[in-house]
Order: C-alpha cells, then structure tokens, then sequence
C-alpha cells in the first residue's frame, strides 16, 4: 500500500461559536509515529475525539474538513465507525470499567461467544461468552506488552501505572489495528513506567502499526517521534521532524512566546533582617497519610514567598493541608500574634490563611459548579461575603458576578463566562479559578500546594507570574510547595527543604545545586542545623 | 537460651493475636456488608414470635405469597445491573398484565388457556410501555428512579381515564357486571374467578404436618415459573447481552467508547424489566383472584423494591438471591407484624397501620442503611 495511512485535510471544529480548530492538516504513514504537541486547551484533544468519531462531537454540530483512511474517505461518525477501520484509542482518562477484570476489559464488547439455542432464535446477543477464549485472547495481548499481570484481577485494585498498559493492551487485542492513538499516555505515569512505554510504542510502530502520540512532555516527543505537529490556540504552527527540533524550539512554538525566568531580587536577601514573623509554625505533627509529618518548626517572614521543597512521601505537602485542618494534626500556630486552632479548617480560613490545594479536582473545584460558584463560595461560607444584610441570608448574585467577572478578567481565566463549569476549563485555568477561590478570602498569608502539577509549560509561568504579582503588588505572603525545585527556585525568596518528616533546612533560592541536592537526601544535617 | 524461647513464645502469641484480628475483621465485614438483612432476620424472628402464629401456617402463607411475588421482585434485576436503578416503572408493566385481565374477563374465558392468553397480551403491550419508559428513561439519565415513580403516577392517570371513561365508551365491553351501573367505566373491583388459581392450581402438593389441621399446600408450577425465571437470569447475565448490560451499568460513557450502543441497551433492559413485571403482575393476580381495578398496580413498585432492598440489593448491585431473600423476608414481615402489633400494643386498627408503615418505613430504613454501609466503606 502507497500513500499515508491516515490524513486529516482542513479539519475545522467550534464549540459554540467558540473555533477550537482552524484547519489542520495531519499525515500519517504506515508505522509512523506521530506526536502531536500543544498546550492544553490547543485543540489537541478535540482533534482526535474528531478522528474517533466521538458522540460529544456531533452532539456539538459535527466539524468541516476531510478525513481519508488509507486513502479512502472515513465516515468517522461513531466510535464504532472509527474502530471498524483499525484506528484504536487510548483515552486521556482511563476508559475501564472498575468493577470488570482484566480480561473483560480487555475485550469489552468485542467479546468471542458461543452459539445457543436462544441465540438461533433471538440474534446474535444471547450468545453465550467464551470466558475460556477471553482469558487466552487477553493473555496474548497482556504478553506482548511484557505484563505478567493476572487477567482475571479486577481493574478497581490495580496501580495506576497498569491501567494504561491494560488500555493498550486492549486496543492491540483488535486484530485489524492499524493506526494507534495515545492521548496524553504518560501524564500519569512514573518515569519508569513511561520509559517502558515509550519503548512498547517503539516496538509497535516497528510491527508496521501508525501512532498518533499526544503529549506535551517534550523530552518525550524527541525521543520516540518519527515527524511532530505542534498545535497553538487550535491552529498548525508546524510540522517537522525531531532532527530539525529542539525542547527549547518546541516549546517556544507551543507557548507562541519566550519562556524566560521571572527576575526578581528585591527582597531582603534572608529571614535574618525581618524580626517579627507572621506566622509561626511550632512541633507541627500532621498524620497525612503518606505525607506525615513530625514536628516542625518554621516561621513565615511577612511580605515574602517561601518556597516549601523535598521529595515525594517526606512530608512537605503536609504543612499546608495540616495548617488549614484536612488532616488530624497537633501543635502551635501562631499568625500575627494570634494563636489558630489546628483540626478546624473555617477557623483557618477566617484567621486569614488561604489554601490553593495540590488535589486540584478533588479538594479545589466543585467541578459541576460554575466559575462564579467556585470563587466565592469560600468566602460566602466562612466570612459571610456575597450575602444579603437581612435575617434570611440571601445570595448577592450582583456583587459575586461584578467579583467573578473582575477576577476573570484580573487573572486571565480562558473561559467561555463565569457561568462555564470548571469541569470543562483546562488544567491551567482551572489553577487560575484555585487561585481566584483563595484570593477571594483576601488572606494574609497564601498556601499553594503542587501549583503546576498537571499543567503545561506555558500555563505554568503564567500562573508563577501570577504568584509572584501577587506577592509584589498586592503584598500577599505566600508559601508555596512543590516537587519541582527549578520552579521553587525561579520564583521564592527562601526555601525550606523537608526531609522524613522533619525541617531539613533553609536555603537561599540561588544556592548551588549540590547543596539542594544533598539537603533533599538528608545529608546536608551536619553543615546545617535549625535554621529558624 | 530462656531468652529465645520467651522471644519465640512472645512471636507465636503475637501471631495468634494478628490471627484473632484477622478472623475478627472478616466477621465484622461480613456483618457490615449484610448488615440490612441480618436486621430484617432479627425483625422477621421476632415478629414471627409475638404474632402467635404456627408454624405450618406461617410457611404456608410464605409460600403463597413467595410464588405470587417473586415474579415482580426478579423483573427489578436487570435495570439495577443496567445503572438504572430501581425500576419503579414495573407499575406500567402492571398495568399490561391488567389490561391482559381485562381483555380475558371480556372473552369470558377461564382456566388455564385463559390464563395464558392474558400472559400473551400483556406481552406486546409490556413491549410497548417499556419502550416508551426507557426512552424517558434515556432523557433523564442518572434520575431514573424519581422518573419512574412521577411516571408511574402519570400513567395511572392514563390508566384510569381509560378504564373509567374509554371502557364502556370507545372499547366495547361485552360483560355487563363488569361496568359501573351508568354502562361506562369499569367497576373497583373486577371478578376473574375464573382464572383464580389458574397456573397455581395445575399441580399443588399437599403435606401434612401431624399436629396441626392446616397442610403445607406447594403450588409447583407456579414456583416452577419463578425457577425458570431464575435460571433465565442467570443465563442472561452470560451472555453477551448481559455484558453489555454489565458495562453500561459501571460507566455508560465508557461503554459508549468501546461501540456499546448504551441508549439502546438501556431500553432493552426496561423493556426486559417490564415484561417480567406484566408477567408477575398476572401470576400476582390469578393467585388473588379478583382485581382491585384501581389499585392494584398502585403500589407494586413500592413493594417490589422494598423486599430487593431488604434482601440486601442496592440501586446499583442486586443478584437473584438478594431478590429471592428479600421477597421472603419482605411478605413474612408483611404477615407477622400487623398480628404482632396488634398483640403487642393491643389495638386491631395498629394492624393497618403497621403494614404502611412496615414498606416505607423498610425502604427509607434500606436506603439508609445502604448509605451508611457506603460511608463505612469508604473509610
């Protein structure tokens, strides 16, 4: 066969007036592996729920352009459509059902059956399953992936890092896949989980199979990519091949504009020349379950940004969600003179502490509610803001819209009005709508947790530029965690580094990697100790 | 030397203490996770105790009412496994099976011939509403249940607009007694004498218990019927329908994506329920013997879904046997305690009220219980 597996030629697609896609075109040929790059939000996703036929596309007024298979014009009008001509997809969100076992999610309604006597009377769909048959087909698919896993465990228990093996597994088990879609495959993976991905995609593409591979790590891309589109805002801005590409070049492409370091360096240089704290933190015990914590003392200087750093299960993300009283916690808080109720999370907020969460879609959203709602209902709940004066307390549905509206506007949220639910925002907006919540209480002192996790690159700096704005102009004091130093160190004016539970240390944001390298391990105790 | 031992000694009593633990835990979950039953066990022995009824005529009520009511209870199987919840729309299929009565009665025909042919019209007609209650079902995705019991008053409404005003009227009744004296409209109470005992009467095994006067009556086909039904389940559910109901009951979405047509496999799972809902409306009935025209589908649902929830079924998990324990439990309840609240507390009229309040009372209880179980497990 002559000529690219698939092409995509103009594709067009609005959601409401509002053009998410603005003619792409896209080939793939046979055993190509194909990354398409962009941030959230570019039209990535949109354009492969096109190519899948998928029901919400249609729902929304269908798309314009072309799409050939083969060569072949596809009809790409339903999931079934689309699986009938070999394409398989492997879905940002993991599509197993929890409550099937390996194999039956394996070879969900493609399952082998056994002729009966009500199925000679009644169709096709009283036949019997051929659980014998199910077991064998999934084993052989499990195999090729190397995954010596037990077909018939359930889904609900595994770890997270076996479902997207399982995902492809399933597709791979469709004898007639040709063209293998990956929607953002690695975003929930450890790295080495990842690695051995990108390798079975690899040896895919080498059995002659077509990948469509979606992501925006770019390290990734490089490494396993046979020809890259980047995607901006819905439009193409290029495609190329990875020789001709770099991480830098790519993600300049994709962001449209420099990524540079916030400059800063206005601040007193240490704790040292600031006496008084604003909040003093004393032999903090938090029982987070993974993230415990065992006494911890710290004090936070006014008016800078301290940054809260270590590795993963050592505690760091305990002494926000311990503070503001998510998790069972004992010790001393003092803010500005004031002593604050631990295990009391309205008594938290109302002494002026906010809390941008790391559980971004659990604890941080009302995913179903709208913008508006999700800004002001913590200020509305425990500082009785957006109300009414009268014994019934009514909602003041004016000065909450003229709040959101201004808030939209002030941070830049990407949305369609403040009535848009936040389940449907992207990762960065929905930070931004994180950020609002909190700034809506009008804290003294900030907590944000993990504020880029999840989000791609140029939404990160907007929301560290957000941070730091915040912190200059507005005078707010913010401590900030988060697993990515570089991060840590681009915006904060100290950081403290959390090691087993413990306070590790303090360092200045511009001390040498070595130094932040050793203090993360534990090793730096004996040049440094107590440091506030 | 005496160290090691005390060590070793400590280690197996340790061990012995890990083992208690683990023994104590399995017990509390499977307490916790049978918790309604059990409760209903305790309320059924109890109330059996102070009904002062005996024995034989407690089995034999059981039974009869067992045979009548099974029917009803399994046909709720399928849309729980669907995620559809409980199917408070098998009062429409109630409905078919009185149509079928009605149209029989009008024939004038009797026994078992007629028996069947009103199973066989209320088929189509079962067909008919529960395609149209599935595809309501379909715009109200997520709130089925309160769907179904707006729609099953909606559709008595119908109902009755067509039994008081259309019969007689538009659809020409040929049997006179049938109609109220004004020639329109059909009378409260409609007499299938005829077709009393109909299916059950075809073979009944007598037992008799030395040391009492009653025996133990068995009507083997009717209960025969409720096997069948049991065993088609059970087939259903291995087939490749069944999975399909399976799937789109975790997560339609999901189901959707892998090609499953979820709208339809939803409507097939109602039209499923309501079929067997008509057919158990009609074995219901010609245990009964006469129909209270008005009223006798009114509270089917209710009471259909009150005995799966005490067998220990949720709106989202219910296997046959939860559905066949419930049915006993639920109508052993609904026997004894009316007399053991009268012995009790000493009132007849407590008698009434303590049916009413025995099904709502057990479906709000039931939920309850299920909410607070989910909470345990979450934790």
């Amino acid at each position: 066969m002559t000529g690219p597996r698939l092409e995509m030629k103009n594709i067009r697609k609005d959601y409401f007036g509002n053009k998410v896609l603005k003619g792409i075109n896209i080939a793939v040929e046979p055993g190509e592996v194909h990354a398409i790059v962009g941030e959230n939000g570019a039209g990535k996703s949109t354009l492969m729920n096109i190519l899948f036929g998928m029901p919400v596309i249609h729902s929304t007024g269908g798309f314009k352009g072309k799409i050939l298979f083969n060569g072949k014009p596809a009809p790409s009008s339903s999931p079934e459509d689309a699986m009938a001509l070999g394409i398989g997809m492997v879905h940002q969100e993991f599509m197993l059902l929890p409550g099937f076992t390996v194999m039956e999610n394996i070879k969900l309604n493609r399952e082998p059956t056994i002729p009966n006597i009500w199925s000679r009377f009644l169709g096709d769909k009283m036949k019997t399953l051929d659980i014998q048959k199910m077991r064998k087909d999934a084993r052989a698919s499990l195999e090729k992936l190397d995954l010596g896993i037990d077909e018939m465990l359930k889904v609900a228990g595994l770890p997270v890092g076996f479902m997207q093996f399982i995902e492809i597994a399933r597709e791979l088990d469709k004898d007639n896949l040709q063209l293998l879609v990956l929607d953002e495959p690695t975003a929930v993976l450890t790295e080495a989980d990842a690695d051995t991905l990108l390798e079975t995609v690899k040896r895919l593409s080498k059995q002659g199979i077509s990948v469509l591979f979606i992501t925006h790590r770019l390290d990734e891309v490089l490494k396993i990519s046979d020809k890259i589109t980047v995607l901006r805002d819905g439009e193409q801005v290029a495609t190329m091949k990875p020789e001709e590409a770099t991480v830098g070049k790519l993600a300049e492409l994709m962001v449209g504009r420099k990524i540079q370091a916030v400059t800063r360096k206005d601040k007193c240089e240490t704790d040292m020349e600031c006496p008084e704290p604003l909040l003093s933190i004393r032999n903090l015990h938090v029982e987070m379950p993974g993230e415990e914590l065992h006494g911890v003392n710290l004090d936070v200087v006014p008016g800078e940004i301290l940054g809260i750093g270590g590795l993963a299960g050592h505690g760091k993300i305990g002494i926000a969600n311990g503070i503001m009283g998510l998790y069972p916690s004992t010790g001393e808080i003092v803010l500005n003179g004031k002593p604050v109720p631990l295990n009391n999370p309205i008594a938290a907020l109302n002494s002026g502490m906010a809390f941008v969460s790391e559980d971004r879609r659990g604890i941080g959203l009302l995913l179903e509610d709208s913008i508006e709602m999700n800004i002001i209902v913590q200020a509305m709940q425990s500082q009785g803001k957006f109300l009414k004066k009268g014994i019934i307390q009514l909602m003041d549905f004016e000065t909450s819209r003229r709040h959101t509206e201004k808030m939209i506007k002030d941070l830049d949220i990407r949305c369609t009005g403040p009535d848009q639910l936040t389940r449907r925002l992207s990762g960065g907006n929905q930070q931004k709508v994180c950020i609002a919540k909190a700034l809506t209480l009008e804290p003294r002192v900030l907590f944000v947790s993990e504020p880029t996790r999840g989000i791609d690159v140029g939404a990160k700096r907007l929301v560290l530029n957000l941070l730091v704005e915040l912190n200059r102009k507005a005078g707010v004091t913010i401590v900030m965690t988060s697993s990515e130093l570089a991060e840590l160190r681009s915006v904060c004016d100290r950081i403290a580094i959390i090691y087993k539970g413990r306070l590790e240390g303090i360092l200045p944001p511009d001390d040498s990697n070595e130094r932040f390298g050793l203090m993360m391990a534990g090793a730096l105790t004996h040049h440094m100790k107590e440091v506030s | 030397m005496t160290a090691d031992n005390r060590d070793q000694s400590k280690k197996l009593m340790l061990q012995e203490a890990e083992e208690i633990t683990y023994k104590e835990r399995i017990w509390k979950y499977y307490l916790r996770k049978n918790v309604v039953p059990i409760f209903f066990v305790v309320l059924c022995v109890f109330g059996g105790y102070y009904s002062g009824l005996s024995l034989p005529f407690l089995i034999n009520e059981i039974i009869t009412r067992m045979a009548r009511n099974s029917f009803l209870v399994i046909s709720l199987i399928i849309p729980i496994l669907a995620g559809m919840g409980l199917n408070f729309g098998i009062v429409l299929g109630a409905m078919a099976g009185q149509f079928g009565y009605i149209a029989t009665a009008n024939f004038q025909m009797a026994g078992f011939s007629g028996f069947a042919v009103t199973t066989l019209i209320s088929i189509p007609l079962s067909i008919l509403f529960g395609w149209l209650t599935g595809k309501l079902f379909n715009q109200a995705k997520g709130k089925e249940m309160i769907t179904g019991i707006i729609l099953g008053f909606f559709a008595n409404g119908i109902y009755q607009l067509i039994c008081l005003y259309f019969m007689g009227n538009f659809i020409p009744i040929r049997i006179p007694t049938m109609l109220l004296s004004t020639g329109i409209g059909l009378r409260n109470t409609l007499d299938i004498k005829s077709m009393h005992y109909a299916l059950d009467n075809l073979w009944k095994i007598r037992i008799n218990i030395p040391g009492f006067i009653f025996p133990i009556i068995i009507p083997v086909f009717t209960l025969l019927a409720v096997a069948v039904l049991c065993l088609a389940i059970h087939f259903l559910i291995r087939t490749k329908l069944g999975q399909e109901f399976r799937a789109v009951g975790q997560n339609r979405h999901i189901a959707e994506v892998a090609g499953i047509k979820v709208d339809r496999t939803r409507v097939i799972a109602i039209i499923f329920s309501t079929v067997l809902a008509g057919i158990g409306q009609v074995i219901f009935l010609q245990n009964l013997g006469n129909i209270n025209t008005y009223g006798s589908h009114v509270q089917v649902g209710t009471f259909a879904v009150a005995a799966i929830l005490i067998g220990g079924a949720s709106v989202s998990k219910a296997t046959i046997g939860q559905a066949l324990l419930g049915t006993l439990l639920f109508h052993t309840l609904f026997i004894v305690s009316p007399l053991a609240g009268k012995n009790l507390i000493g009132d007849a009229m407590i008698g009434e009220y303590f049916r009413v309040f025995v099904t709502y009372g057990v479906i709000g209880l039931a939920l309850a219980l299920h909410a607070w179980q989910a909470r345990q497990k979450r934790r």
